[in-house]
């Protein structure tokens, strides 16, 4: 029995529903997240939307493709879309044509920026000077995460655009992104952190005095791996963010909450492969267990076949026929070395050349075939776990994405119009 | 230790990093079982607490204790050494370096309770890094009762390209933290193994926009470093090409002639030959405009003046036979 298809997964309905107003793409790294994010931002715009897609760490050529030409946390305009055909496209009668705005994020700066505003000037200066500080904003394997929600509420907040498309970090596992800013802010609220801000307050001690007795253990213990200065430094640093604590978690939970309101979206990305796979399928079942909107998988660079009509099998049987041929032609040529093989007949030439030609063309198709089949063996791993998760396919691209016409080419994959695949 | 001729006599930290989604634990795998031929003992660890190598080599999952898990690539003179592996986990390192270094026994359960290392890797991932490069070096450094080195090589499997820089230069990610102290005496202790010349670092990449971007990126992160030697790059699941070299261009720009190539499949045999030949010529020009692509990432990757390896597409699941092809692979262009 054949396997139950997946339903259709309909972006282009997605997009042209106006009370869509965020898509979130995950997925794990590698899978092509960000050219789909930036392929669905242009049609939707072409298609009358205002869009702004939030970009986290794009391939120089695909920031290129959209005008962006440097990591400056500000949404630019991307030139060069075809709005005729986006008015032409509108069927709700082309009020207005749409517009695209694309951004990379700077999670430094945004970070920063959070600070100035939570902390008074002096307090922020501390805060910004501290080695600490430094480190958390700039390599805490969370705040990549954590400032591309805070951006996302940032936009949501500023009300310019009526479609945001928010491309996740790269992170190894599509659930970093949901965990991340929880993380931050349960770590900024956290016991240890309490610990070490209390010697720093006045009536610390007495505060130390009544908690468990295994604080002072550690403290000591930190002390002798860490020595005092560090301690110290820490201390202040925590001390310096207290007053931001507030802020700090209700930001998380706003942006949250922002996941799951309606006219939020999320799309798993992923290529058809084991890895990426089993992550799209956890993340499937934690965006069910959070209630948040799952609109399908992208299952992107899928390998198509042309001539799906010639099996692997039937191709090899061919070019077996071909190689058996050229190798009698070969080792003829080799005996009538010289002279006479300048006396072959053109036409000859002209039947070799077509046998390699063909042979090439045998052999590739064959191996195209089969790796489509495992593709999609190992995609039905997951549509069997998640039949009711529509899906679609878009085709591997020859060339990495460099123009608009590129992207383009990968919107195609979501409209209806699409050529059928090849299963 | 007897002379190979490979490209990296004397290297005894082979640290293996590339970008997500290009193969680098199974590179890190085929690498150790290389370079466990003739009898040598090695060393896998993975740093990110993935399970990768158990997934890898089809184990159970590994504990933090170094386990033999394959034995390495044979050759026709020598069985093949033994490869051991180790899941290093911050917390578990944590709690081996306080118990060595300052006999804290229990030390380490207390700061676990605390949510230190949590606390650790949010504040300062400095700190963590130093754990887990630290318990590299000491493998590099350990030796048994007679002053052998009980490692011949070991093998890492680091972080991702876009964090290695950091990951490894722990000295200076920690000195920013800690000027001074006991940490920071751990710290240049490690750095001293890192950038030794028997540590190099190898990047896996596949010849795609990003990640041969991120390859170059991080060869010129370390160079910048001072001290830290970049190794080879090891091109991954790489393809061969279907047409004879000077016919990709023309298939890339869709030139190619449809007429030969149905001529071609007439004599294979296939009936609806003419009805194949513009599908099958579509297939053929779609894989020369990518190998066109690839050629211009090559020639990239070259600009670096590192070694390249090459390791060729082995299907979605390698498998151990896999596995010990490449690692074939690997010691055949003397990578191992």
């Amino acid at each position: 029995m054949a396997p139950r298809r997946p339903p259709k997964l309909d972006v282009d309905r997605l997009i042209a529903d106006r009370r869509t107003r965020i898509i979130v793409c995950c997925g794990s790294g590698g899978v092509g997240k960000t050219t789909v994010a930036a392929a669905i931002g242009l049609r939707a715009a072409e298609r009358g939307r205002h869009v702004v897609v939030l970009t986290v760490d794009p391939a120089r050529r695909l920031a290129q493709s959209m005008g962006l030409t440097s990591l400056d946390n500000t949404p630019r305009p991307v030139p060069g879309l075809r709005l005729d055909d986006g008015l032409a496209q509108d069927g709700n009668g082309a009020e207005s044509a749409g517009s695209l705005h694309a951004m990379m994020l700077d999670m430094k700066r945004t970070f920063d920026e959070i600070v100035e505003a939570h902390a008074d000037p002096d307090r922020a200066a501390q805060i910004l000077a501290n080695p600490f500080y430094q480190s958390l904003s700039s390599s805490f394997a969370g705040t990549q995460e954590y400032m591309a929600m805070e951006k996302l509420g940032q936009l949501r907040r500023a009300d310019e655009w009526d479609l945001i498309v928010v491309d996740t970090p790269p992170s190894r596992s599509a659930l970093d992104f949901l965990d991340a800013p929880q993380r931050l802010s349960r770590f900024l609220d956290g016991r240890l952190l309490r610990l070490l801000t209390a010697p720093a307050k006045v009536g610390g001690r007495a505060y130390l005095r009544v908690l468990n007795a295994g604080f002072g253990v550690v403290t000591g213990i930190l002390t002798k791996i860490l020595g005092t200065a560090v301690l110290k430094d820490v201390q202040t640093f925590v001390t310096a963010l207290d007053t931001m604590f507030g802020g700090f978690r209700e930001r998380a939970d706003y942006t949250y909450q922002l996941l799951r309101a309606p006219g939020t979206s999320f799309l798993v990305v992923a290529a058809p492969e084991d890895d990426a796979l089993r992550e799209a399928s956890y993340f499937v079942e934690r965006l069910d267990q959070e209630r948040m909107p799952l609109a399908g998988l992208v299952l992107n660079r899928v390998q198509f076949v042309s001539a799906g009509q010639l099996s692997a099998a039937r191709s090899l049987a061919a070019a077996e026929v071909l190689q058996a041929a050229t190798g009698q032609q070969t080792r003829g040529a080799q005996q009538t070395h010289g002279g006479q093989r300048a006396q072959r007949r053109a036409g000859d030439e002209s039947e070799d050349g077509a046998r390699l030609l063909a042979l090439a063309a045998l052999r590739l198709h064959a191996d195209r075939m089969d790796q489509a089949a495992a593709q999609r063996r190992t995609a039905e791993q997951f549509t069997a776990a998640h039949p009711l998760v529509p899906v679609t396919e878009v085709p591997a691209q020859a060339e990495d994405v460099h123009d608009l016409d590129g992207l383009r080419a990968i919107g195609q994959a979501f409209g209806t119009d699409a050529p059928a695949d090849a299963a | 230790m007897a002379t190979r001729d490979t490209d990296w006599d004397g290297v005894r930290l082979h640290v293996v990093t590339g970008k997500g989604g290009t193969g680098k634990t199974t590179v890190a795998g085929a690498l150790a079982l290389a370079l466990a031929a003739d009898g040598r003992k090695v060393l896998l660890m993975e740093v990110e607490g993935r399970q990768g190598i158990a997934q890898l080599f089809d184990v159970p999952p590994l504990p933090y204790a170094e386990r033999r898990i394959a034995v390495g690539l044979g050759s026709q003179a020598h069985q093949g050494g033994d490869v051991f592996a180790l899941v290093a986990d911050p917390e578990a390192a944590l709690t081996e370096y306080l118990e060595m270094f300052y006999s804290l026994r229990h030390a380490g359960t207390a700061l676990a309770k605390m949510g230190v290392m949590d606390f650790a890797t949010t504040i300062a991932p400095g700190l963590r890094d130093v754990l887990l490069t630290g318990k590299a070096a000491e493998a590099v450094r350990r030796k048994d009762d007679k002053r052998h080195r009980v490692y011949d090589a070991v093998v890492m499997d680091a972080p991702a390209t876009g964090r290695i820089g950091r990951f490894l230069n722990v000295t200076s990610e920690v000195s920013d933290l800690a000027r001074v102290g006991p940490i920071r005496g751990h710290a240049d202790t490690v750095q001293k193994v890192i950038r030794s010349p028997e540590t190099v670092v190898h990047f896996v990449t596949v010849l795609e926009e990003m990640p041969v971007q991120e390859t170059l990126d991080g060869i010129a992160e370390l160079r910048s470093l001072g001290g830290i030697r970049p190794g080879g790059i090891i091109v991954n699941m790489a393809r061969p090409l279907a047409l004879p070299p000077n016919q990709v261009q023309a298939a890339a720009d869709g030139n190619l002639d449809q007429a030969q190539l149905a001529l071609g499949l007439k004599l294979a045999g296939l009936d609806d030959s003419s009805g194949l030949a513009g599908p099958l010529a579509a297939e053929l020009s779609a894989q020369a405009k990518t190998s066109l692509g690839q050629e211009l990432q090559q020639e990239r990757l070259d600009t670096t003046g590192q070694p390249c390896y090459q390791l060729p597409w082995l299907g979605g699941d390698i498998g151990l036979a896999g596995l010990y092809r490449l690692a074939s692979a690997l010691r055949q262009q003397k990578a191992a």
